[in-house]
């Protein structure tokens, strides 16, 4: 079998992966780097993201405020002394992508342009039009290209970490064009995956977000954290689950109900104004405005369609001027896929899975606790994010955790040693694994669409927006039998030529395997914390849950789950509030 | 409307077929179909071999291109519904001009090298540290080039463009307009370096300005336009080397 030999391997090329990338070759330019992805680097899902990152950067806003913003909106379960680190760095990032040509939008004076986002308390949102995540990926990957250290494995597929003496030495990939498998080895290995919500029916993620890295990681011994905490976004358009960003209502879109009425004043949430006021009404929290939607179908004031009841993003009084100019993209989009022209009409929306606030537990820079493995974005759980993170803060994260990680790795990969001779024996057996279980596989009778499909069910009516124990545990067993009836998976294409059902399946596997850590926490966290709420265990229970979740496999496979202290520095739980009374009561609980 | 449409689909498996044929599918014809769904419809109920790449489903990370009744689409917004009224099958099949890998996936190394080639990135010749903030850009100045910064790469102005079908050393249009891009961005000073790829008959000189690029283009960027002010620039850029030597560079 090949094997080929760098010092660090990331796995998946998008905004965290390349950022990482870029920080190892500038750490040490003698240093070897493989990207390692899925799809072609421009092809990743930061590619999607569309309002903008946050980044104190204009007088009158101070990085304790960005801060303080992410710890509440957090429900304080993000590790302050990561925040600390994460505010300060989030500027210099957001920086050094202008310096590297990222088409930010500009002030007429030609400084940066920051606009209001949900939960940020002052405008500290840099964007590029509303296509900031595009931009973002572009430009990191059109500047990876000038650096000569950097190879890339475009369109392989990873299918295991390889782990010996205790540290991880590697991956075995499939290479998608010719069927090849064989080991990449490296001294330390960062994954830069995404997070996995295509593990849900409805979600704003790409069709390749499958939490392949935190189901590798998972199994090759490293734990998960705080998996519960799933960012539902309260406005996708049905069907498509594609995303109408925050800033169509940080412009002062309106979200209103059947009856036309603004209903997020029913849940403490503010008042009603004409124009929009930061944490209030429309811009409160994620959680909190997809909690009003479930609350709102409960009372009947919603519109029924053929993908389920929907409420409405009313952006018509903003009028085609503003539309045209600070929302292109929305208008587009609805335009393209929905045929609404959001000018005229009003656009039809509901929650739709968003984010993985948890994901492979690291330190501030990006390392696991199993050696030689780091990870950053949306697939680790540093945790900045907490209980629930705040729009725009997912881009800056996964610049400053992405260089923090890859720094880290060139560093550690400059002392360790070349792989030891065991790990080419272990990616043996798992090429003769692929062989056996899916390419030469014959007789199976379980379709991956219907086992996919059925995860779907069983992961939203389980463990959506609102869980508790009765429907956890029926989640748990269903993800269960699904993973017994996976065995049985019925493979049509045995060709070594691009073999996306290969992929499917090995992708489907990964999803079983994220899908119950999601559950299992979630059983684990007997309370109600931000994106986590349990309708048999209402509010927030900080003697017992002032802690992050961690749950390891287990060598039988079994998932073991254990508690992690939170790291407070200066901000003392307090009661997250949103609306005008905010200013009040947050200062008393400081 | 008709309950279903019927899908021509191109397959070929390089290990099966020594020619390439078409498979049609009838598929449910439902509004908000897009041909993409279409797709993912035969691969999840019908036949699983059925290959073809995918990630967004909104337009923007540059997937999955093909050719729909012989023009360079992007699959995930193009409604089933277009072609309802035809009577005929919908004939799906490969980006036109590239290599193709196996039913509807094509190889695109070719362009990976040629991106590279053009230096799409800011060049400048002396870096200011980080701390001493961003470069100004006036929204005008962002004007100038922020149209060609929009290309998504999804290659449908390759499939497009005649020049490209005819010789394949043609840089193409999606490569010459991101490198008109950086060339006029206020902050980059990397021009003079661009030209020795772009200012070659393989570059800008190859293009006869058919302007199809342009009108296939799914996020209006304007590759037409960008070749031809390119050639302007390259123009004025030669008749310098010639009047006055000392200057041009």
């Amino acid at each position: 079998m090949d094997i080929s030999y760098h010092d660090v391997l990331l796995v998946g090329g998008g905004g965290a992966g390349l950022r990482a990338a870029i920080a190892v070759a500038e750490t040490n330019p003698n240093l070897s780097v493989a990207v390692v992805s899925k799809v072609y680097p421009m092809r990743s899902h930061t590619v999607s993201a569309e309002g903008g990152a946050a980044g104190v950067i204009k007088s009158g806003d101070t990085l304790d405020d960005h801060a303080y913003d992410t710890i509440s909106g957090g429900d304080w379960l993000c590790d302050q002394d990561a925040v600390e680190i994460f505010v300060k760095e989030a500027p210099e990032e957001l920086l050094r992508l202008e310096h590297w040509g990222c088409p930010w939008s500009r002030d007429p004076d030609g400084h940066i342009a920051v606009r209001a986002f949900g939960g940020m308390k002052k405008m500290r949102t840099w964007f590029a039009a509303d296509k900031t995540g595009f931009h973002l990926l572009h430009t990191l990957f059109q500047t990876t290209l000038k650096y000569k250290a950097v190879t890339r494995y475009d369109e392989w597929f990873v299918t295991k970490l390889l782990v010996d003496e205790g540290r991880v030495q590697g991956v075995v990939a499939l290479q998608l064009m010719s069927g090849r498998i064989q080991a990449i080895t490296a001294k330390s290995v960062i994954l830069c995956t995404g997070g996995c919500g295509r593990v849900f029916p409805f979600t704003t993620n790409a069709s390749i977000k499958t939490g392949d890295g935190m189901a590798l990681a998972f199994q090759a011994g490293a734990p998960l954290k705080d998996m519960e905490f799933v960012q539902y976004h309260p406005t996708g358009l049905p069907f498509t689950g594609i995303l109408i960003t925050e800033a169509a209502r940080s412009e002062g879109g309106y979200l209103i109900n059947k009856d036309g009425y603004r209903y997020l004043q029913d849940y403490n949430l503010g008042t009603p104004t004409d124009k929009p006021v930061l944490r209030n009404m429309e811009l409160g929290p994620r959680d909190r405005l997809s909690q009003a939607f479930v609350k709102e179908v409960e009372k009947g004031r919603t519109t029924d369609t053929p993908y389920g009841p929907v409420v409405h993003l009313d952006l018509r009084h903003l009028g085609e001027k503003i539309i045209n100019s600070r929302l292109p993209f929305v208008r587009e989009l609805c335009l393209k896929y929905e045929n609404i022209d959001p000018i005229k009409e009003l656009i039809p929306v509901r929650p739709v899975i968003h984010y993985m606030m948890g994901g492979v537990s690291t330190d501030n820079n990006g390392a696991t606790p199993l050696t030689g493995l780091y990870a950053a974005g949306e697939v680790a759980c540093v945790s900045i994010n907490g209980a629930n993170r705040l729009g725009s803060n997912s881009l800056p994260e996964l610049l400053v955790f992405g260089a923090r990680a890859g720094k880290a790795a060139a560093l550690a990969g400059m002392e360790q040693k070349p792989p030891s001779e065991r790990v080419a024996a272990q990616a043996l057996d798992e090429k003769r694994r692929l062989e056996e279980q899916f390419l030469g596989k014959t007789g199976g009778r379980e379709r991956i669409a219907t086992i996919r499909s059925e995860m779907h069910q069983a992961m939203e009516s389980g463990a959506g927006i609102y869980r508790n124990q009765t429907s956890l545990q029926k989640a748990a067993d269903k993800l269960r039998e699904l993973r017994e009836r996976f065995r049985d998976i019925r493979i049509d294409d045995h060709s070594l030529t691009f073999n996306t059902e290969l992929v499917a399946a090995l992708e489907l596997s990964f999803m079983l395997e994220v899908g119950s850590t999601i559950v299992e926490s979630a059983l684990y966290r007997t309370e109600s914390r931000g994106a986590h709420q349990r309708t048999d265990f209402a509010g927030r229970d900080d003697r017992n849950f002032l802690a992050h979740t961690l749950i390891f496999c287990n060598p039988d496979g079994s998932a073991r789950l254990e508690q992690a202290p939170v790291v407070i520095t200066r901000w003392p739980p307090g009661e997250r509030v949103y609306g005008v009374k905010s200013e009040v009561k947050e200062v008393a609980a400081r | 409307m008709a309950e279903t449409i019927s899908l021509e689909v191109l397959r070929y498996s390089p290990e099966r077929d020594a020619e390439p044929s078409f498979q049609t599918y009838d598929v449910p014809l439902r509004k908000d179909w897009v041909v993409l769904d279409a797709l993912n419809y035969i691969k999840d109920k019908v036949d699983g071999s059925l290959t073809f790449r995918w990630s967004c489903r909104m337009g923007i990370c540059g997937s999955c291109g093909m050719m729909v009744n012989g023009e360079p689409k992007l699959t995930c917004a193009t409604f089933l519904s277009n072609y309802a009224n035809e009577n005929k099958p919908v004939r799906v099949q490969p980006l036109r001009y590239f290599p193709v890998i196996r039913d509807l996936v094509v190889e695109v190394t070719d362009f990976m090298t040629k991106l590279q080639s053009v230096k799409p990135w800011l060049i400048r010749e002396k870096e200011k540290p980080v701390s001493d903030g961003e470069y100004l850009q006036t929204p005008d100045q962002l004007d100038r080039y922020k149209q060609f910064s929009m290309c998504i790469n999804c290659l449908l102005c390759y499939a497009a463009c005649p020049v490209y079908g005819l010789d394949p050393v043609f840089i193409g249009p999606a490569a010459i307009a991101l490198a008109q891009r950086y060339n006029m961005d206020s902050r980059d000073e990397g021009a003079h370096e661009r030209m020795d790829v772009l200012a070659q008959h393989e570059g800008i000189w190859g293009c006869t300005f058919v302007g199809e690029c342009t009108k296939v283009c799914p996020k209006h960027v304007d590759p037409a336009g960008a070749i031809q002010q390119y050639k302007l620039t390259a123009t004025i850029e030669r008749f310098k080397t010639f009047l006055m030597p000392w200057a041009a560079r």
